[in-house]
């Protein structure tokens, strides 16, 4: 028997929701790589742009949201597509939270009256990692990449103890001057991290059905 | 787990076309099994074999083993009228009786020697409260069925079903005509019947198979390619060809 491919329209949908997320991707990763620039370098205009475009990751928030569900409503997806749907949905919402985290530190680099006086090694270092987290996440997202998804959930462990490592260093060189927004700025970078996992996990969800549990996982 | 039926590589012939291919599919008791795949796969002829109704058509030949209760229902000795009484079956369209409500019902009961009034009108009240429809018909049992609503009588051919007391129902699409509401109550009919009896559903609604079937069985050109847990089948189906079919890639 001839098998006639259909629903056309539901396919292209589908795939433009993916390819939104990629987008919703490369704009939270640009937003980290520019707050941490700024920072670095003090540059207050390049911060005050990374505030301005997180209303460009929150449109496509919303737009990705809307455009799922449309289709759970009138689409019925179910299996993969019900998949592409649901972690299109979880892996936005980090994504939204990302660009978040880059407007807060962007926003600790525009409020402060000079530049933060420090040893930027482990900072920039946790800073690398978190960056490269949200890369790769997205990527194997992109890639559909289970492989490349896993080696995330295993960096995570990398950018826990670079959490802890940079947090020892700002109180031993700081004395006390910055050592809040420095900390903050690490949290952040740190929470970048887990979110990046969490859309790792999602792209295992996505590409095999099976769940990574939170105690469970691959490096453990 | 127990089963109700159970086919043994099953192959059916019509004449010199190959309908059915080695099928070993396995009908849990009490459980719904949904029977889906694109027009023309034998999932109709398959469910035809299960109460002998393709012994009516010219040239069929059938090999392989279906069992009720572990007994072969092909074997020689089988009496068919009673094999039927066991596995009932309702069809795409409702087909009452020209007759009244109530002469519908208990149609069936006479033919297996039931003559006493009092025991026919307990039958035919407990049949059609059975299928969801005494209520709205208990004032006019002496109607003709045919001046009814088709989800009614859709309704009316299970109660039908049920006067005789089958073990096993046979549904073949039983809501393809219907609007959605009556066939929303023939499903929620479905998963109350399934305590008592065992189904197994043919449907072309994949949300159908997916809201009311414990188990599902995909079809494709005369061949079992898969069949589950209905949940897993409409989660992460192993096979590709389930997945484009039940995702409306192809069918």
């Amino acid at each position: 028997m001839e098998q006639q491919i259909t629903r056309k329209a539901y396919i292209e949908e589908l795939a433009k929701i993916q390819e939104k997320v990629v987008e919703m991707g490369i704009a939270a990763e640009t937003a980290c790589k520019n707050a941490i620039e700024a920072l670095l370098n003090f540059d207050k205009n390049l911060a005050a742009e990374v505030m301005k475009n997180d209303d460009i990751i929150d449109d496509l928030l919303i737009d990705i949201e809307d455009s799922c569900i449309l289709l759970i409503a009138k689409q019925q997806p179910i299996a993969h597509d019900l998949r592409v749907i649901t972690t299109a949905f979880k892996i936005s919402t980090d994504l939204e939270r990302i660009g978040d985290h880059a407007f807060d530190i962007a926003k600790i680099t525009c409020n402060s009256k000079k530049a933060f006086d420090f040893d930027e090694t482990s900072i920039k270092k946790l800073s690398d990692c978190a960056v490269n987290m949200i890369n790769m996440s997205t990527t194997a997202y992109k890639n559909a990449d289970v492989n490349m998804a896993e080696k995330v959930c295993i960096e995570d462990d990398t950018a826990d103890s670079l959490f802890a490592k940079t947090l020892t260093q700002i109180a031993a060189f700081n004395e006390n001057k910055g050592i809040s927004e420095l900390s903050f700025i690490s949290r952040y970078l740190e929470r970048i991290g887990d979110h990046a996992t969490n859309i790792a996990e999602w792209v295992i969800y996505l590409e095999t059905a099976e769940r990574i549990r939170k105690t469970n996982r691959l490096s453990d | 787990m127990q089963y109700k039926m159970q086919t043994k590589n099953l192959n059916l012939h019509y004449g010199n076309k190959q309908a059915l291919y080695n099928i070993s599919l396995d009908v849990p008791t009490n459980k719904v099994v949904a029977l889906i795949g694109p027009s023309g796969c034998g999932k109709s002829t398959f469910l035809k074999t299960l109460n002998r109704m393709n012994d009516l058509v010219e040239n069929v030949h059938i090999d392989g083993d279906i069992f009720l209760d572990g007994s072969d229902i092909y074997a020689p000795d089988t009496d068919i009228v009673h094999l039927r009484k066991r596995v009932g079956m309702v069809f795409q369209r409702p087909n009452p009786f020209p007759m009244s409500i109530y002469e519908n019902i208990a149609y069936g009961p006479r033919i297996h020697g039931i003559s006493n009034k009092k025991q026919l009108d307990e039958i035919v009240e407990k049949s059609l409260r059975n299928a969801a429809l005494w209520d709205e018909v208990k004032d006019r049992l002496n109607d003709s069925a045919m001046g009814m609503s088709g989800g009614q009588q859709q309704r009316l051919c299970i109660a039908r079903v049920l006067a005789v007391e089958p073990e096993v129902i046979l549904m073949d699409e039983p809501c393809s005509a219907l609007d959605p509401i009556s066939t929303m109550k023939i499903e929620e009919l479905v998963t109350v019947l399934k305590e008592k009896y065992t189904i197994v559903m043919v449907t072309h609604n994949m949300q159908q198979a997916a809201r009311v079937s414990d188990y599902t069985a995909f079809f494709l050109n005369g061949k079992l390619i898969e069949h589950d847990i209905t949940d897993v089948i409409f989660t992460n189906p192993s096979n590709k060809e389930t997945e484009d079919y039940i995702s409306g890639r192809f069918g």
